[in-house]
């Protein structure tokens, strides 16, 4: 723990993985929220999944096709955004198909990315770190991209509260004030879409899930609004990611699966903690 | 009806094309239904529907369970489209007078653990008023603040939407519906589940709102409706409207069958013990 905070201010590549935690946790407040109240985990689980397609798409044609501006963070958010939209669509046009589009993409998603990787040279430690994430290998670029999406994200969360909050606390009613509510919908899932891409940078695509969940369902249970549910999750991301950091800086253990192990402990403690003080309440 | 319509809408493009003073012209209905037929997976839930609700009318929807009230309110948003016949709202399709429709649902699907407070839910009929982005506006607070004064859940704004009962939510989402500031309202059974002291002073605010604007409730509630409403419409497949003083005993046996002894403790004064009377 002495060892991370010495070399933290020596090694700009730990500096940067804090400040890409931080970058993650903004957008994981903000959205995360929504994600929950709206209940599209499992949306956001399809979406991330299908992210590696792009990625083994852009890489391959990076390394092989010569494409030297096209980099995976690139095939992550058009990936994201196209698996956000079909999704999107589907649920708004057949809800009954919603859960087998999302199996498909999440699956096909991923068996495109891995077939790709495997033409690339560097085929494990590249699959590796996106399916478990990189957070110590950010470049300046990729830095400057995530703050990039983080402004967007953050940016549309923010200026369109009042109608996310409408739109998922009862949509009848807002499609009745002459809200777009399905446009705010995939609105929604594209914003989602490139949370994800942001978190996936700091735990892998694989644990994004965890990382999204976890934070805002600990400070649902201390927030009575959204905004409030928000400030807390974002402060308690940053909280594990850093924890994950310093804990897995000094023996050297992957960083990604550390914050989500420090993310769920916390949640039980949580659990354990309230089902004891409050024995009346029931359930998560 | 169309034929009139017809001639009506004639004399308007007439009066426009000769750039001349627009005649007076008669008050157009708020509400208009003309032969509307309503069915769910084929089975017919209204048939050949006519009726109009003219401006500040106070109006009361009565009916059996199943009769087909919400669905009419329903067809009255647009939210549903009957398969044959045509509602006018404000003379205009329902979907493009909507904003102008303040809406109290029976059944409001919301999630019970939603993290939201008292305010916000009443602010939310606010928008499509306020600003398209960003906060609410000094003024929406203020309307909003109104609303629950008069629905008497001031002291409740910073609860959590889901720590109130019941009866507390109806009045919440009343709150709601009068937030929006509407020409037309529509309230789905608003007295049910009130206690005795809120449905008083919920009737006296909407006599008082009736002044100004145009009221649809629907109610099983018999002293609420012949107290305070001009007219009846009895549904039951079709709509047979009523003024109030019309409305006695013996079709609501015709109406509702034998469930009128439940509901027969009312408390009015002009003779009628209840709503709807064919005769
Ligand atoms: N979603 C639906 N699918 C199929 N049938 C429906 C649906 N909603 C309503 N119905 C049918 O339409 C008819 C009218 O329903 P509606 O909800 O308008 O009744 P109501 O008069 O409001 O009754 P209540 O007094 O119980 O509120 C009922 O017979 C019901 O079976
Ligand atoms: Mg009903």
């Amino acid at each position: 723990m002495c060892a991370f905070l010495i070399d933290l201010q020596q090694h700009l590549f730990l500096q940067y993985a804090l400040l890409t935690g931080a970058l993650a946790s903004v957008a994981c407040g903000v959205i995360g929220a929504f994600v929950l109240v709206k209940r599209i985990t499992y949306i956001a689980g399809g979406i991330a999944h299908s992210v590696l397609g792009g990625m083994g798409l852009a890489l391959f044609l990076q390394k092989n096709g010569h494409w030297e501006a096209v980099t995976p963070l690139h095939g992550a958010v058009a990936a994201a955004i196209l698996s956000a939209l079909i999704i999107g669509v589907v649920s708004l046009r057949a809800k009954q198909r919603e859960d087998t589009v999302i199996g498909a993409l999440w699956a096909v998603g991923m068996a495109v990315g891995v077939l790709f990787i495997s033409r690339t040279p560097g085929y494990n430690t590249d699959l590796m770190s996106y399916l478990f994430g990189n957070i110590l290998m950010v470049s300046t670029r990729e830095l400057w991209f995530l703050v990039g999406l983080d402004v967007v994200v953050v940016a549309a969360g923010l200026a369109f509260y009042n109608q996310f909050v409408a739109v998922c606390f009862d949509g009848e009613f807002a499609a009745l004030r002459g809200l777009k509510v399905d446009f705010f919908y995939l609105l929604l899932l594209c914003l989602t879409a490139l949370t994800t891409v942001v978190l996936a940078m700091v735990v892998g695509l694989v644990m994004v899930i965890a990382l999204l969940t976890l934070p805002t369902a600990i400070a649902e249970f201390f927030s009575k609004t959204l905004a409030r549910m928000m400030v807390l999750s974002c402060v308690l991301c940053f909280g594990f990611t850093s924890a994950g950091l310093a804990v897995s800086y000094g023996p050297d253990l992957p960083v990604g699966a550390t914050t989500i192990l420090i993310a769920g402990a916390a949640y039980l403690t949580m659990i354990v903690v309230k089902r004891l003080a409050l024995p009346g309440s029931i359930g998560p | 009806m169309v034929s009139h319509q017809l001639s009506f809408s004639m004399n308007l493009s007439a009066a426009r094309s000769r750039r001349i003073r627009k005649p007076t012209l008669p008050e157009r209905p708020v509400i208009e239904f003309e032969d509307v037929s309503f069915t769910f997976n084929r089975h017919p839930v209204l048939e050949a529907v006519n009726f109009s609700v003219k401006e500040r009318e106070f109006v009361s929807i009565v009916g059996p369970n199943g009769s087909g009230k919400t669905t009419l309110l329903k067809l009255m948003l647009g939210l549903i489209h009957p398969q044959a016949g045509s509602v006018r709202v404000f003379g205009d399709r329902p979907e493009h007078a909507r904003r102008r429709i303040g809406y109290m649902p029976q059944h409001a699907h919301l999630d019970p653990q939603f993290p939201v407070d008292v305010m916000s839910v009443v602010l939310m009929g606010r928008l499509g008023h306020s600003r398209s982005f960003g906060p609410y506006t000094r003024v929406d607070k203020e309307i909003a603040r109104n609303a629950l004064r008069q629905m008497d859940m001031w002291e409740r704004r910073k609860s959590h939407f889901s720590a109130l009962s019941g009866g507390q939510r109806q009045r919440v989402l009343i709150a709601r519906a009068l937030a929006t500031r509407p020409e037309l309202l529509l309230l789905d059974e608003p007295t049910a589940g009130l206690d005795l002291a809120v449905e008083t002073e919920l009737s006296e605010l909407l006599h008082s709102l009736a002044e100004h604007l145009t009221i649809i409730l629907v109610s099983h509630d018999f002293a609420f409706v012949s107290r305070y409403v001009n007219r009846v419409l009895c549904v039951k497949r079709t709509v047979v409207a009523h003024p109030t003083s019309e409305v006695v005993g013996e079709t609501i046996t015709r109406l509702y069958g034998s469930s009128l002894k439940m509901v027969r403790h009312d408390k009015t004064n002009s003779g009628a013990s209840g709503p709807c009377a064919h005769s």
